[in-house]
């Protein structure tokens, strides 16, 4: 109980400080914006073809645009040195590392709500009556690519080129997460029954409960060395 | 006690601390004297649990550093403020409570802002402060736990003179109540005239270490010059 108060702390300050400075969530849904908006002049909006591949579309989005938030989460903390208190506090690294990630997924989480009616707007794909099994998959999906990010995130905060770093580390590790996630949006976008790939909602649950793992064993040593 | 035994540190290939063992007694005051490059601020990191011994053991009354009982105990001022310029004074010092597992801080915030003299601007932005304001709200942030073991690294650079004049009394204050101090400075003739203890750091060795003495304080140039220029 004490490691997730003192991880719900350190996400109640991630939030506060983005609610103040938004500097996070502004660059990302830009990014995601324009990038939906360039990808619809590509495709032809009525088209099947669309649909077929409008999971692919829509977490390459979420991924890239994910990226930048994931690169701020533990650089915003050498400003001023504020890692330094951080790892000083009485504090275990899992619980810096799971509020971490947490944060990151609430920013994460209303990017991808906020630009679904504008995805549904550039690319006519209908989501809302599948609301009920689209949210698991977002809130999986999210998860097992933040957690993952935060890890590289705290890894690359001291390296100078650490932006380029950051998505070389994450994509290839999060291409599972990814894969599942595709193709469960991608089910549901096309209207098919989920039921015939319900396995790959428990892939991503897995995959996301070991990296999760993975994650608090390790940022112990990546914090302190 | 704490108790640093053997301990070297490496980055890459160099060697910032060669084979250090130190012992500082409880409520003692350690002066950490040496040229910039010694390695005060690595020792003072690892003091901190900031970061681990390359090889040897640094451990606070026989347990590792890393224990958060231990971290507890450990108030620190390092070279950045540590202060998040997007919340107010109050919230980060309410922040560091929650860390510190501080119950309802309300109290000790107010207490500890009027101390800094901050209480006027209690929900004002640390990024629209002066620098001396946020200097001031750092000072609060490394001793608002209430600390047995102070880690001071330079702690007086850069400091305007009310930061200064405030940071000095908590650390009498401090010294007086018979905490345990270690202050890496440059200011000879201040630092020991409160320090208990010297320990003098150079290229990375240990080069003395040793209880204060009457005849350090009256020629503390001398003293330094003797043990950083073995070379």
């Amino acid at each position: 109980m004490e490691l997730l108060r003192q991880a719900w702390a350190i996400a109640r300050k991630d939030l506060r400080i983005e609610r103040r400075s938004k500097e996070v969530v502004n660059a990302a849904f830009s990014f995601a914006l324009v990038v939906l908006l360039l990808f619809s002049f590509t495709f032809d909006p009525t088209g099947d073809q669309v649909r077929e591949m409008s999971g692919g579309l829509l977490w390459l989005v979420y991924s890239f645009a994910g990226v930048l938030v994931l690169t701020r989460s533990f650089a915003q903390e050498t400003q001023n040195d504020c890692l330094d208190a951080l790892v000083a506090a009485p504090v275990p690294g899992s619980a810096i590392f799971l509020g971490k990630a947490l944060a990151n997924t609430v920013f994460l989480l209303f990017l991808e709500l906020a630009t679904l009616p504008v995805f549904t707007i550039f690319y006519n794909v209908r989501w809302e009556a599948k609301m009920a099994w689209l949210l698991p998959v977002l809130v999986l999906g999210t998860w097992g690519f933040t957690v993952i990010g935060t890890v590289f995130s705290a890894l690359t905060v001291s390296v100078r080129l650490r932006e380029l770093m950051l998505p070389l580390l994450v994509f290839p590790i999060t291409v599972p997460a990814l894969m599942a996630s595709v193709q469960l949006t991608t089910t549901l976008f096309t209207g098919e029954p989920i039921a015939g790939d319900l396995v790959w909602l428990q892939f991503l649950a897995g995959f996301d409960l070991i990296f999760t793992l993975l994650g608090v064993t390790l940022v112990e040593t990546i914090l302190v060395g | 006690m704490i108790a640093a035994q053997g301990v070297w540190k490496f980055f890459g290939d160099f060697a910032a601390l060669r084979e250090v063992s130190l012992e500082i007694a409880a409520g003692s005051t350690l002066a950490l004297l040496g040229r910039n490059g010694a390695g005060k601020t690595t020792l003072l990191r690892m003091l901190a649990a900031l970061s681990s011994p390359s090889r040897g053991t640094i451990t606070a009354d026989g347990a590792s550093l890393r224990e958060p009982a231990q971290r507890r105990r450990i108030g620190l001022i390092g070279h950045g403020i540590s202060i998040y310029d997007d919340l107010t004074a109050a919230e980060n010092l309410e922040f560091f409570a929650s860390l510190y597992g501080i119950t309802a801080p309300g109290e000790r915030i107010d207490r500890w802002l009027e101390t800094t003299d901050l209480l006027r601007v209690r929900n004002g932005l640390a990024r629209q402060f002066s620098r001396g304001m946020r200097q001031r709200l750092a000072i609060a942030r490394a001793f608002f736990h209430d600390p047995d073991i102070l880690l001071l690294d330079e702690p007086f650079t850069a400091l305007d003179d009310r930061a200064a004049a405030l940071l000095s009394g908590l650390i009498r204050q401090a010294h007086d109540q018979g905490r345990t101090l270690i202050i890496s400075t440059h200011q000879l003739r201040e630092a020991l005239q409160l320090a208990t203890d010297v320990a003098v750091l150079d290229r990375g060795r240990l080069a003395f270490s040793g209880p204060n003495t009457e005849e350090l304080k009256a020629a503390p140039e001398d003293f330094y010059r003797k043990y950083t220029e073995t070379a």
